[in-house]
């Protein structure tokens, strides 16, 4: 396609030019951002990297920050328990519910339960994290004390990561292709056959994509756990234990953190940022392979 | 919406496993219906009692358990309003060049569409910390609402730009062959043709950003900060309505009733604001439809 230079509507030969080098400047500045993040996270843990041995956030005989033991262990435990509890729950429960919009519901039916999921998804953290903390704990208390726990801060991130899966996992079921799913039902296979030996099959990759997008979400939120999971620094040995995630001892301990606390700490951001990064770039493969079909 | 009907013709005893797994698959819908519902019906019985338009403007007195949340909505509002004006020029800049402006594939543009795809994936609380540590610290803003909402911007950044740039991308290419063909400038093409068509997409956008930050609390906590005074300039600290839910919830005994009233105004607020957002791409989809 061959652009004119100059047009009646704008005078100017080189107004083109000028708003390409805006808009790259824009770009620029966007794409810088997350270099800067990266930056200031390094720099801020530089401190604590540079003279406290990688090995001591594991070794350490607790997390006594105040005391210069850095064992950060426990959080990590908590972080990988709670969200893997709520993985495994969300995974039976979003691809049901994607099914549901794409084979199951009327066109109406389907149209208002993606209309409840994407309202749920606007539900801000905090919001969950007091409903949590004044319906959902309560409950568990009265069955197993305290209440804030392992499992409250599973079912509550459960409910965060629902929307993340179903709406993904929904979308690489119907980019399923129509002539798959009529020649399913040439070949006489029942609803549920179909589903399981073609359509699936066919969507896994959107649909890992979806969980692992899920995953970064789960292991990220901070406030609806920080509010729900009771916060003692252990590693779990029940549902009913009360734990405390990476992203929660952060938001504690920073507004009071000094020296080598704080670098710590900026140490355990970092991490988290790793952790986010590897599993949104998997999602990112998974979900460019599935438009690749 | 696809809804694909297949006559069952299994054998009977698959008949009964399909039975069995749709039964299933309601009971799981019934159930996330269920739980959205009682998640509204908990917050609005436990927020109706204190909610009134006193409540919304007067000050908070005695760190929020009497008075009401004036000062706090004045935060909320100038920490989204600078968030915005940020984020809109820089997101919606780079949406026009990835959408229109280079080729999908050019390694400037993937490196920016790499940059941002990470970026929609880091942890709000990460957004924290490096807004403490940038804007607070190393530019020397201290805790403030300017700070607060520069580290918002950062955040709003890939919801803007994929939401503008999926509108852009949905306008057929056909509009832009015509306006070549007339003679348009390339600028002229996006202003006179594009932007009017994508003009929904956009909004929408716009709309999810603003309620992605009113939501927003971890990322405000070490920014903007804590104190609940009216903020008198952009360099004072001042507390959003989501860190007031927390605060009052977790750091003040007998702060329930006002977390419960603030966590339906704000509930109310994203609803409404998700609402439109949704009936604006709803309109677009039907506009796009229309003009394939």
């Amino acid at each position: 396609m061959i652009w004119w230079k100059c047009s009646i509507l704008f005078q100017s030969v080189s107004i083109d030019r000028w708003f390409n080098a805006g808009l790259r400047l824009g770009a620029t500045v966007a794409a810088l951002i997350m270099a800067l993040i990266l930056l200031f996270l390094l720099l801020e843990s530089w401190p604590a990297l540079q003279h406290i041995p990688l090995m001591r956030f594991v070794t350490d005989d607790a997390w006594h920050p105040l005391e210069d033991r850095y064992n950060l262990l426990p959080m990590v435990t908590g972080t990988l328990y709670a969200s893997s509890g709520s993985l495994l729950l969300v995974i039976p429960l979003g691809i049901a519910s994607a099914l549901f919009m794409a084979f199951y519901a009327s066109p109406r039916m389907s149209m208002l339960y993606r209309r409840l999921i994407e309202l749920l998804a606007g539900i801000p953290s905090v919001v969950f994290g007091f409903w949590g903390l004044t319906t959902v704990v309560p409950l568990i208390n009265q069955w197993q004390p305290p209440g804030a726990s392992l499992l409250t801060a599973i079912l509550i991130l459960t409910l965060m990561i629902l929307p993340t899966l179903v709406l993904t996992s929904y979308a690489a079921l119907i980019a399923v292709p129509d002539e798959y799913l009529r020649s399913a039902a040439a070949l006489g296979l029942s609803r549920w056959g179909m589903i399981y030996g073609v359509v699936l099959p066919a969507a896994r990759q959107g649909i890992v994509a979806g969980i692992l997008l899920a995953a970064g979400r789960a292991v990220g939120e901070t406030m609806a756990v920080l509010m729900v999971a009771g916060n003692v620094v252990q590693h779990a040995d029940s549902l009913f234990a009360p734990i405390r995630t990476l992203t929660a001892n952060i938001a504690l301990e920073m507004a009071y953190a000094m020296g080598d606390h704080r670098a710590v700490l900026f140490v355990s951001g970092l991490l988290l940022l790793l952790l986010v990064m590897i599993l949104t770039t998997m999602a990112g493969w998974f979900g460019k392979e599935h438009h690749g079909e | 919406m696809a809804n694909k009907q297949i006559v069952d013709t299994g054998k009977p005893n698959h008949l009964l496993r399909d039975r069995a797994i749709q039964l299933l698959i309601y009971l799981v819908v019934l159930c996330v219906s269920g739980i959205f519902l009682w998640i509204l019906l908990d917050l609005i019985r436990g927020g109706s009692a204190l909610l009134s338009w006193d409540f919304l403007i007067s000050m908070p007195r005695d760190t929020g358990r009497a008075g009401g949340i004036g000062s706090i909505l004045v935060s909320t509002l100038l920490v989204l309003s600078i968030a915005l004006l940020v984020a809109l020029p820089i997101g919606w800049a780079t949406a026009v060049l990835l959408a229109e402006f280079i080729p999908a594939m050019s390694s400037f543009g993937s490196w920016v569409r790499y940059s941002l795809q990470v970026l929609a994936g880091v942890p709000s609380i990460v957004f924290g910390l490096f807004g403490y540590a940038f804007f607070s610290i190393y530019l020397g803003m201290g805790f403030s609402i300017l700070s607060g909402g520069l580290t918002l911007a950062c955040m709003l950044l890939p919801i803007l730009v994929s939401t503008a740039e999926a509108g852009l991308r949905a306008v057929p290419e056909s509009y832009r062959l015509s306006a070549a063909a007339l003679g348009m400038s390339r600028a002229a093409t996006l202003f006179h043709v594009l932007l009017p068509v994508a003009v929904p997409a956009w909004a929408a956008g716009l709309l999810l950003g603003i309620g992605r930050a009113a939501a927003e609390t971890a990322a405000l906590m070490f920014t903007s900060g804590y104190v609940d005074r009216m903020p008198e300039s952009l360099l004072d600290s001042g507390r959003v309505l989501a860190l007031h839910i927390f605060d009052l919830s977790m750091n003040v005994p007998g702060g329930d009733a006002p977390a419960h009233a603030s966590a339906l105004v704000l509930i109310l607020l994203l609803l409404m604001i998700n609402l439109v957002a949704m009936h604006l791409t709803h309109l677009w989809q039907r506009r796009k439809l229309n003009t394939e």
